[in-house]
């Protein structure tokens, strides 16, 4: 098929790819404690925004306003799930973060936290 | 070479997002491995422009400064109570792009008699990115209060669900006969409306454990989709994140004492069960006490261990919680908080929420260390939650919840809980400890109640 970054890679050797990946996978989060289940599943969620490789590579291939329109929507919902993905478990563990060093005080006032961030830092 | 480097660059995006996720899997490298996924996605996305043949360069810049438009402010701006809803759409636009990126991809080849194997692929990637895409807008919805959390039953759903299956698996069938695009559109139209009826029936406190298996889901779609486009960066990180968000699945249920086929397939809390109304019975009345009552007893224990639960994630009382055990601590009282594994509305929810709140490490105690301490409080402050503290849980074998792991709160000295009403918890199961003697009930909101112990302890 078009647009393919391995063009002369066989089935076989993406199924080998595939196979191993999922291994790797189960591996590679063998145990999780319950507190980290919240950003590990944010986490991997921003992961497979990956997908937006795949939609520059559509949209970079497309002809016509149709296949452009098609293309033009999958870039964007791809990045929503990159960008929001991986910004939303930032925010998360950045909170993980400073309850390790509980004797300080909270981190300066983020931007666009909204009343929860403030309250918590005028309650300080 | 330009092909080289390309394929290098997607090496490394790679190894970041297994890096990435084993860091998230330990508290110490969370954040890092964090940062190293997203440098890695940063690679991948950058070499992905210089790949040969691509136009459309215009198109596709601004196609992604929509996306960050909408996508970062909606992740800065999002209440970390509304987390889980927040990445239920982001997972489902996820799929929705997977199915797209697919469709495209086999309209263009159609007409070129594709082989039977890449016919699989792209049906496999419209299939589960569909229904991970319309399950994830209705599992937002329910998140949302857009349409009820309880799980919502039809007599026969079961055969109807399944013969939604099976219609589908016969069109993929078709779909591998005659490869025509008008099959896989049928495939895409059937495939949401699964999505939507397979979702239909899971509610409340199980929609979290739905969410990440949905997150799996479009992993495999990824990788499906990977497939497709014979690229290899798609399908390991796509296949990483469908192992590991089963894996994860199983994990979450785990915690809840339950099985994943319970869960997706038992439409858990739409029936009241026998052992309800047998404690209704036996159970007598319930002791409502006033706030200064309370304050009184919170200021003069020893020990206090403050139970969060979903209704303080609701009416977002983290912040209040801690006023309330920063003036205990004034009175000379020891305060620590008990976190079941599902407390809130996911798993580690709780800890997130009481983390934003500036609440000191070593005052949380996971299920495992608080159970011993709980026979030595004096009050357990049980705020918005239920079911993880029914000891129906531990001794009525006929009970949904039974096998359960709870906080045993029935055994410290006093139980104080804050509640809305009597309406049960998400199981919809009546919990008998409500109505056991050494049980007082402050009914109302957890904000309202606790910012109003807050200053009955003070003035003790």
């Amino acid at each position: 098929m078009i647009g393919t970054t391995l063009a002369n890679t066989s089935i076989l050797q993406l199924i080998t790819v595939f196979i191993l990946s999922a291994f790797l996978g189960f591996e590679v989060i063998s145990k999780v404690p319950s507190i980290l289940h919240t950003p590990l599943m944010s986490g991997t969620n921003a992961i497979h925004g990956v997908i937006l490789v795949g939609a520059i590579i559509v949209t970079g291939t497309a002809h016509g306003a149709g296949e452009l329109t098609l293309g033009f929507i999958t870039v964007v919902l791809a990045t929503v799930n990159v960008v929001g993905g991986f910004v939303v478990t930032d925010r998360m563990l950045e909170m993980f973060k400073s309850k390790s060093r509980p004797g300080q005080p909270p981190d300066r006032a983020r931007d666009g936290d909204g009343p929860d961030a403030n309250a918590a830092g005028s309650a300080r | 070479m330009r092909q080289n480097i390309i394929d290098i660059c997607y090496l490394i995006a790679a190894v970041g997002f297994v890096l990435a996720l084993r860091g998230l899997s330990s508290p110490k490298g969370a954040r890092l491995g964090n940062i190293i996924g997203a440098t890695g996605m940063a690679v991948a996305i950058g070499a992905t422009f210089a790949v040969d043949g691509l136009t459309n360069f215009g198109v596709i810049v601004g196609a992604i400064a929509v996306g960050v438009a909408i996508g970062v402010p909606a992740a800065r701006m999002v209440k970390m109570t509304a987390i889980p809803q927040m990445v239920a759409i982001f997972n489902g636009v996820g799929g929705a792009a997977a199915a797209l990126v697919s469709i495209s991809e086999f309209s263009r080849e159609a007409g070129a008699h594709p082989a039977t194997y890449q016919v699989v692929e792209v049906l496999a990637g419209v299939l589960i990115g569909s229904v991970s895409f319309s399950g994830s807008v209705v599992a937002f919805a329910k998140l949302q209060e857009i349409m009820t959390g309880r799980p919502l039953t039809y007599p026969g759903q079961q055969a109807v669900n399944a013969a939604l299956g099976v219609v589908i698996l016969a069109l993929v069938g078709a779909g591998l006969g005659t490869d025509s695009t008008i099959a896989v559109i049928a495939l895409l139209a059937l495939s949401l409306v699964l999505g939507v009826a397979f979702v239909l029936p899971i509610g409340g406190a199980d929609v979290p454990v739905l969410i990440s298996l949905l997150n799996s889901f479009t992993g495999i779609a990824v990788a499906a989709t990977g497939f497709v486009l014979r690229s290899t960066v798609l399908i390991v990180a796509g296949t990483l994140v469908g192992a590991s968000g089963t894996l994860l699945t199983r994990m979450m249920s785990k915690a809840m004492g339950r099985s994943i086929t319970n869960i997706l397939f038992g439409a858990f809390g739409s029936v009241i069960t026998a052992s309800g109304s047998m404690e209704g019975a036996t159970g007598g009345s319930v002791k409502a006490g006033t706030v200064e009552d309370i304050g009184v007893l919170l200021a003069y224990s020893r020990k206090v261990a403050i139970v969060p639960g979903y209704g303080l994630a609701v009416a977002q009382a983290q912040h209040v919680a801690r006023e309330l055990a920063d003036e205990l601590a004034k009175h000379g009282v020891e305060v620590f908080y008990a976190i079941h594994p599902v407390a809130g509305r996911m798993p580690g929810h709780m800890n997130v929420l009481l983390a934003e709140a500036n609440v000191p490490y070593e005052q949380l105690k996971e299920m495992d260390q608080a159970n011993p301490e709980l026979p030595t409080a004096d009050v357990a402050l049980v705020v918005g939650a239920n079911d993880v503290v029914n000891p129906a849980a531990r001794n009525s074998p006929g009970s949904p919840i039974y096998g359960m792991p709870i906080l045993n709160v029935d055994e410290a000295s006093n139980v104080v809980f804050l509640k809305r009403s009597m309406r049960p918890g998400f199981a919809g199961i009546d919990n008998e400890l409500l109505y056991d003697p050494k049980t007082t009930m402050l009914f109302g909101d957890a904000k309202d109640s606790l910012t109003k112990l807050v200053a009955a302890v003070a003035a003790t």
